[in-house]
């Protein structure tokens, strides 16, 4: 059992360590590290997938806990987990007190003011992917011939958008009520 | 004086409690948190500014690990030292040990209900929404020049027309601002 837990701790720690941009490009290693201690089936691994692309929380983490609960219970989850996230620990703090202490130098704001716009065409990007991947097909509901746009789904994206943007709508009141809108509408 | 605006301290809880409510109610990981962020961190906290978060997103996404976990330990770390990044760590990650862990459990049942999948489809809908209210939100708050809107635009061409990795772009909005400073400050000295 101890072996177990080494394995989930050094498997996520390295997990966490070698990869950057988090999310979908942690998936790799993941699935590598997953076939080589063998800790969940291949087939168990794209359920995974799609169970934590659906429930709340960062992708990563959810298949972290995923993969260390079936491998060994509620500590194995805690230590897959943590290990994922001890490599950020050890690596942000540093970096960002170095950071927050030379924010104002000029050359270190002149390195920021080109990145940041360059992070809000990313975002933009982000949500023209979010969008065609939720709008375009419904992933779990849908069949094959099903028309390319759902306008049920869009409706609720549009509705939601403009009550964010002009009556600043929680968003957290936002995705409950849609998920109360998605029973109803989706029922049909 | 921008630094004196934002709240610099927060109580572990406090810190605990927000990134919690972040980790619970973001679906889809990454720039879907982003909506949630900003209303708890930037509007309902203070702790930092609807620019400066766009500074931290890139520190957080060039850099190994998750970027929610990431992007918490620098605010938690700003707040609270390493305390502080610990407990906003383990505040975003802790809803999903706790969802995660009671869904591998029932597993099968929660799979096969048809209501979660059409519940689920209602938010995946909304997320729609909120990310972009949120992507129009940034764009508004950082597009301040002409050449912070050519970085942009040319940021998202690559992301959403090409395979360039996220952090070569950010690299290159780097790049781009230290050639403006340059160019700039050749100007003036010419002036």
């Amino acid at each position: 059992m101890f072996m177990a837990f080494l394995q989930l701790f050094s498997g996520f720690f390295k997990i966490g360590l070698f990869t950057v941009g988090g999310g979908y490009a942690m998936l790799p290693l993941m699935q590598q590290e997953i076939a080589r201690y063998g800790w969940v089936s291949a087939a168990e691994f794209v359920d995974i997938i799609a169970i934590a692309e659906m429930t709340p929380g960062a992708i990563a983490v959810n298949t972290a806990t995923f993969a260390g609960f079936r491998t060994a219970g509620i500590l194995g989850a805690i230590v897959a987990t943590t290990a994922l996230a001890l490599p950020s620990l050890l690596i942000i703090v540093p970096l960002s007190n170095f950071w927050e202490t030379h924010q104002e130098h000029p050359v270190l704001k002149a390195i920021f003011n080109g990145i940041r716009p360059a992070v809000a065409g990313l975002i933009g990007a982000a949500a023209m992917y979010i969008g065609q991947t939720a709008l375009q097909y419904d992933l779990l509901l849908s069949q094959k011939d099903a028309f390319p746009i759902d306008f049920r789904s869009l409706i609720i994206a549009a509705v939601v958008f403009l009550a964010v943007r002009k009556r600043n709508v929680d968003p957290i009141k936002a995705i409950l009520v849609s998920a109360l809108v998605g029973l109803i509408v989706f029922g049909f | 004086m921008r630094q004196n605006q934002k709240q610099r301290t927060a109580s572990l809880r406090e810190l605990f409690v927000a990134w919690f409510k972040i980790g619970l109610f973001t679906f889809g990981g990454g720039y879907a948190m982003l909506p949630l962020i900003e209303r708890e961190v930037i509007d309902n906290k203070g702790w930092t500014d609807k620019e400066e978060i766009l500074s931290i997103y890139a520190l957080a996404q060039s850099v190994p690990g998750v970027i929610a976990v990431n992007t918490s330990i620098i605010l938690g770390n700003r707040l609270g030292g390493v305390k502080g990044a610990v407990v906003a760590a383990a505040g975003v990650i802790s809803p999903s040990l706790i969802v995660i862990m009671t869904i591998a459990s029932y597993f099968d049942s929660i799979m096969n209900s048809v209501y979660v999948l059409q519940a689920f489809s209602g938010i995946r809908s909304a997320v729609v929404g909120l990310v972009a209210a949120a992507a129009v939100r940034i764009a508004l708050a950082s597009l301040k020049d002409k050449s912070a809107f050519v970085i942009a635009i040319a940021a998202f061409v690559l992301s959403a027309f090409t395979d360039v990795h996220a952090i070569a772009i950010i690299l290159g909005g780097a790049l781009a601002g230290l050639l403006a400073y340059y160019l700039g400050a050749k100007r003036r000295v010419e002036d």
